[in-house]
């Protein structure tokens, strides 16, 4: 044995380990695959087909994401075919517990989970939502629309700083 | 053009001039809150029409900017509603909430669909959507609950009422005739519908702006 190996054909779990290097264009501190935005990937042969699903439809970030993909396909020394899949499997219940957690530590409450049911005005008004700097619920809702499309602005009245709320949709 | 690519370039019409009419309020809206929230509005509505010039696109041979901004004026299928240029808040506002609650009223139709990719990406949509009737629900109602406020919202509504009912299809109608009347717990006249086909004259105007860049550059130019 001379303990040398060849690798002979690149396999998923290469793409997905590749693919959780990339941080999230506009919010760095997390991947795109905790983002969830990856539905899925299939290699055949040199070329490495990747099913990517968009989070807000006007995100900016999208484009970005895609080419960095693509990127680091290349960089695996495969041919990328990445194709955008516009139905509905994306949901912020996608983002990973992981991704959750990295988003509250940059101080990004993470969105609820669907399950508390379709957004209302009086579910963001009365909700509990905590405060991803000191953990209190006693926060309000400032503005449902925020920086980006995909926050709000809340406030809390614990510690009376300011944060941006990821929606849940 | 097929029944399916005319569906998709209406909604598509719709949310683009309405994304870009939304936009006329970036930095000037009463107050900063409102700079944000109809800035956002307008970015999700554009990304909704490029989601849904794509689906045409693909049908069409096309591409999603040809169909958004190649097109001559006539043949641009967006209802009367959408391309009203409304910089008047209380009108603003009523356009808002009139134009959401069609809209919920066709995304629960489309989300049934037999056809997965419109039923989709419906779907997708209303995900967004959830947060414009959100924000439309709560001004109308602010404006509903004091006299002034109520007598503009009143004067708008005489306005855009038929304009509304232009936004959907005869099957639709009832259905908005109910939610809107709960909302302002009244009768609504029975107006002749202001429908898709026929253009407003601000319409020309917003094509010209918004079409300004992409006539000034060389075909195929890259950003």
């Amino acid at each position: 044995m001379s303990g040398a190996s060849y690798r002979l054909q690149l396999s998923p779990e290469d793409v997905w380990r590749a693919l959780a290097e990339i941080p999230d264009p506009e919010i760095p501190v997390i991947s795109i695959v905790d983002l969830g935005v990856v539905k899925g990937i299939r290699v055949e042969d040199e070329r490495v087909h990747v099913d990517f699903t968009p989070t807000f439809m006007g995100c900016p970030a999208l484009e970005t994401m895609r080419m960095e993909m693509e990127a680091a396909i290349r960089g695996l020394g495969a041919e990328p075919d990445v194709e955008v899949v516009l139905d509905d499997s994306w949901s912020t219940d996608r983002i990973s517990s992981e991704g959750r957690e990295k988003l509250r530590a940059a101080g990004f409450a993470p969105p609820a989970p669907r399950s508390a049911g379709t957004p209302t005005l009086i579910q963001l008004e009365r909700g509990p939502f905590s405060c991803p700097w000191c953990g209190s619920t006693d926060t309000r809702l400032e503005n449902v629309f925020g920086p980006t499309p995909c926050r709000s602005l809340r406030y809390c009245n614990a510690c009376r700083q300011p944060f941006e709320q990821f929606k849940t949709i | 053009m097929s029944d399916r690519v005319d569906l998709l370039l209406a909604l598509a019409d719709d949310e683009l001039i309405l994304g870009w009419r939304n936009s006329e309020w970036t930095g000037i809206a009463p107050f900063l809150e409102e700079d944000v929230a109809f800035s956002s509005i307008a970015q999700n509505e554009i990304g909704h029409a490029r989601a849904l010039y794509e689906l045409a696109a693909r049908e069409l041979g096309t591409d999603a900017d040809a169909l958004a901004f190649d097109r001559p004026l006539e043949e641009y299928r967006s209802s009367p509603l959408v391309e009203l240029r409304r910089l008047e808040w209380a009108r603003t506002i009523v356009r808002h909430w009139l134009y959401e609650t069609a809209d919920a009223i066709r995304l629960e139709a489309l989300m049934g669909s037999d056809d997965r990719e419109i039923a989709g990406i419906a779907a997708k949509i209303d995900r967004e959507e959830v947060y414009h009737r959100i924000h439309a629900e709560m001004w109308i109602d602010r404006l509903l609950a004091s006299d002034d406020a109520r007598s503009r919202v009143d004067e708008a509504l005489e306005e855009l009422w038929p304009y509304a009912l232009g936004v959907l299809d005869d099957d639709l109608r009832p259905e908005l005739v109910r939610r809107a009347e709960a909302k302002v717990g009244r009768a609504l006249p029975e107006v002749e519908p202001v429908s898709r086909g026929q253009h407003e004259a601000e319409l020309a105007d917003l094509l010209v702006e918004m079409t300004m860049v992409r006539r000034s550059a060389p075909a195929g130019a890259r950003w």
